[in-house]
């Protein structure tokens, strides 16, 4: 599953400040929203834990809640490891990072639709013009082009953590293909089946109306004067490594889970090919990347995609959910202006911040990093998954004197940000519970509203100390539950 | 539906049905391995149903000889090659992984944990896995499988097309044992050949008949009436006659503006059967009877997929 955090792959022994641990406070006392909780964990035998335990690896195991692994041998499909133990959030908490998701997702739409239209945005000097222009993300074809409700983003990933002060933010946004939210509602049913109890002594919020919220959002996306829309979900196939996430939401949803061999363009509509003939499709929530969408415009060599499907997108014949061209807006480079985005598109301070981030290209910014290397963290704005990254903490001199050359050189390629203390909450290693760093995935989905499941998923780093959340790298999940008192 | 969804679904029953209908085969044998002084009949057998299921030249790269044992394991367990029966499970497996969202979570999880168990058999491997128990376990989570379908799916589409697959194969499946056996069922035909009753019994069990056999009939084995039974019973559920029935009923139910002349061809094969007499089907010999009737099984599947599973990008 490619849930790939921009975190850092550091030790904590980093770490200059204790992080923030979710259940206790630094007494040892539970926080008041894990009271009953932790009285429950403390009651029970640690040998019915472990049987639960193994039981939710055969369960997961026995329905293929798996994603797959490239490269291996035929059906290495492989569990994301799953803690019994849940992330607990107290409602007031949930309903001020509620706020502050919705107005930065509500933000974000906004930029990418001036982006491609009037670039209001740029000609304010809000953000250097050629930052977005010149990004390999932004796609020219879209410019002008007008989308159902003017909504790019209708599915949202928004990574959150939880800093040493105990404070929400937001490290980055995933508005291309997000994924992981089948996991959210696949931890939700497993803890309910294995610990029935909890649920009749907590108020847990529910999450399993996700796939109707889902299905409704695509639906009041769909083309103008559609009157029943058929919504399909496009995926790149059984060997794509969130193909269950895939297969599970077309399902839930009860739309069909087409891939692109099964679509095709016929004047300026898109079409099925079903048993019956020809069926005419309105709205395609694709977990594709642009790149594969249509050959004759993106990569020629694609496959996966469907001829002449921009020429249908751009006659307005067609939603593609998310839109193209929304990568423009979660790119490293873009991130640090959100906040100012927020203030131009919505006229509203910030909810939830960002984690300080220094622009390089900003000669304040450059000179205070310059002079602090060793303590920061650094980052080339177009790489992906910890290439083109300093650690300074980690680093050895020689890295960092060829880092400081190279910054000096292009400043404008890189951004830095302070090593990060993500919180930690008790999870189990082995037969103990220890404390492991986690971050938040929320889901925020808009359309007519804009709207999220109360939660999302909850990533841990596993191994001991580790910062790293991905489930590439030793990650696993927890259920998250938002407690309605 | 996606034409590819029934593509899938109807390969999914296929290879399931076709897990089943070797597991069969493996069963009559092995059982017969058990008596005394099988050893010449059973070889016999062996290699007139491996010709049948044009298994012969896969099995002769591995060994030299029919040797029950070797024959056995291969049609079971053979990793490697595609007609094994736990290829067979992989298969239906990987189809009903593309669709698993058109299958009702209980399918799905029941041919999912088919194939995991398979697997972890296979890699646990002894040097004498036991046949007996690996076939008979084969025939039921078969069972299981066509019970849960039945059981738990819609009757739209998506479950004709995978009954018009499980009545295809197994028609195929039938008529091949039935091809394996000939020179049984038409005594003279080959001369100087004597039948050997044991057989009758291998092919009725095989084909979950004797028991049947015994109270249709009454009466010992002969072999006109074992043909009969395996080709014109209409309450058989594995004969010739049951299975286009059942073909073509399905068919009917899922029929498109393209599918008419294979309907026809279903219904015209339905028909012959339904009113034939087994005199005639003697009288132009059985062998050019069942090599007729498996072109037209052949025909009928092709004619399935290109109406229904793989439409031309205009269609």
């Amino acid at each position: 599953m490619a849930l790939t955090l921009a975190s850092i792959p550091i030790n904590e022994g980093f770490l200059a400040s204790k992080p923030y641990n979710e259940m206790h406070l630094t007494d040892g006392a539970s926080r008041p929203h894990y009271l009953r909780y932790a009285q429950w964990l403390a009651d029970q035998p640690p040998e019915r834990l472990a049987q639960k335990r193994a039981e939710a690896d055969a369960l997961f195991h026995r329905v293929g809640i798996t994603f797959a692994v490239y490269g291996q041998e035929e059906g290495a499909e492989r569990l994301i490891p799953f803690d019994i133990v849940p992330r607990v959030l107290p409602l007031e908490e949930w309903i001020r990072l509620e706020g502050g998701l919705k107005q930065r997702v509500r933000a974000l739409n906004a930029f990418i639709h001036d982006i491609y239209h009037d670039q209001q945005i740029l000609k304010a000097g809000v953000i250097p013009a050629e930052q977005v222009l010149c990004n390999s993300q932004y796609r020219p074809e879209m410019q002008g082009v007008d989308v159902p409700g003017g909504i790019y983003a209708h599915i949202a990933g928004i990574d959150i953590i939880r800093d040493d002060a105990g404070e929400f933010r937001v490290l980055e946004d995933n508005l291309r293909v997000p994924s992981g939210v089948s996991y959210m509602l696949e931890n939700r049913k497993m803890m309910m089946r294995l610990f029935p109890e909890l649920f009749s002594e907590h108020r847990v919020a529910p999450v399993d109306h996700y796939p109707d919220v889902l299905l409704d959002n695509l639906r009041s996306v769909a083309p103008t004067g559609v009157a029943d829309p058929t919504v399909v979900l496009l995926t790149a196939g059984a060997h794509n490594s969130a193909y269950f996430e895939h297969a599970f939401l077309a399902q839930q949803m009860g739309i069909e889970l087409v891939e692109g061999q099964d679509l095709f363009v016929r004047d300026e509509a898109v079409f099925m090919r079903t048993t019956q003939g020809p069926q005419r499709v309105d709205v395609i929530y694709r977990r594709i990347d642009d790149d594969f969408l249509d050959p004759l415009v993106f990569r020629p060599d694609s496959m996966l995609g469907v001829p002449g499907l921009l020429t249908a997108y751009r006659a307005g014949r067609i939603t593609i959910a998310n839109a193209i061209g929304t990568g423009v807006a979660d790119d490293k480079s873009i991130y640090p202006y959100v906040p100012e985005m927020i203030k131009f598109y919505l006229g509203q301070s910030p909810i939830i911040g960002n984690v300080h981030t220094w622009i390089l290209r900003r000669p304040a910014d450059k000179d205070y990093v310059l002079a602090h290397l060793p303590d920061l963290v650094v980052k080339e704005v177009h790489g992906a998954g910890g290439y083109g990254m300093l650690i300074g903490p980690a680093a050895t001199k020689a890295e960092i004197a060829a880092f400081r050359k190279q910054i000096i050189a292009t400043p404008e390629r890189y951004i830095a940000q302070p090593t990060l203390a993500l919180s930690t909450c008790p999870t189990f290693s082995d037969h103990s519970l220890a404390p492991r760093h986690i971050d938040l995935r929320p889901f925020v989905l808009s359309g007519r509203d804009v709207t999220i499941v109360p939660g999302g998923l909850t990533r841990v780093a596993l191994r001991e100390g580790s910062l790293v959340v991905n489930s590439s790298q030793g990650g696993g999940t927890k259920d998250t539950w938002v407690l309605e008192s | 539906m996606l034409s590819r969804t029934a593509d899938h679904l109807y390969w999914m029953s296929r290879y399931i049905e076709r897990a089943e209908s070797l597991a069969r085969l493996v069963d009559a044998h092995y059982r017969m391995s058990l008596l005394p002084h099988s050893g010449e009949t059973l070889a016999q057998s062996l290699r007139s149903t491996m010709t049948a299921l044009h298994m012969e030249d896969a099995y002769k790269e591995r060994h030299e000889t029919i040797e029950p044992r070797a024959v056995f394991e291969f049609v079971s367990l053979d990793r490697d090659y595609g007609g094994s029966i736990f290829s067979c499970l992989r298969s239906a497996r990987e189809n009903a992984r593309a669709v698993r969202g058109s299958l009702t979570s209980e399918l799905w999880e029941t041919l999912n944990s088919t194939w995991l168990d398979a697997r972890a058999l296979a890699t646990r491997r002894t040097k004498q896995p036991d046949i007996g128990e690996f076939v008979e376990w084969v025939k039921e989570r078969s069972h299981l499988t066509r019970g849960v379908t039945i059981g738990t799916m819609m009757r739209d589409e998506a479950f004709h097309f995978t009954r018009i697959g499980t009545f295809l194969e197994r028609a195929d499946s039938t008529a091949r044992i039935l091809t394996a056996h000939q020179r049984d069922l038409v005594p003279g035909a080959d001369a100087g050949y004597v039948p050997d009753p044991s057989e009758w019994s291998v092919l009725l069990r095989a084909l979950s008949a004797f028991e049947v056999y015994r109270r249709v009939y009454r009466d010992v084995i002969t072999p006109i009436k074992v043909a009969q039974l395996l080709i014109l019973r209409d309450d058989m559920p594995r004969s010739l006659l049951r299975c286009c029935k059942e073909v073509y009923s399905n068919l009917k139910s899922v029929s498109n503006d393209q599918s008419a002349e294979t309907e026809r061809r279903a219904g015209e094969m339905h028909a012959m059967l339904h009113f034939a007499r087994m005199e005639e089907i003697t009288a132009q010999g059985l062998p050019r009877f069942l090599e007729q009737f498996l072109a037209r099984v052949r025909d009928l599947g092709d004619r399935v997929a290109s109406d229904f599973l793989l439409p031309p990008a205009e269609a």
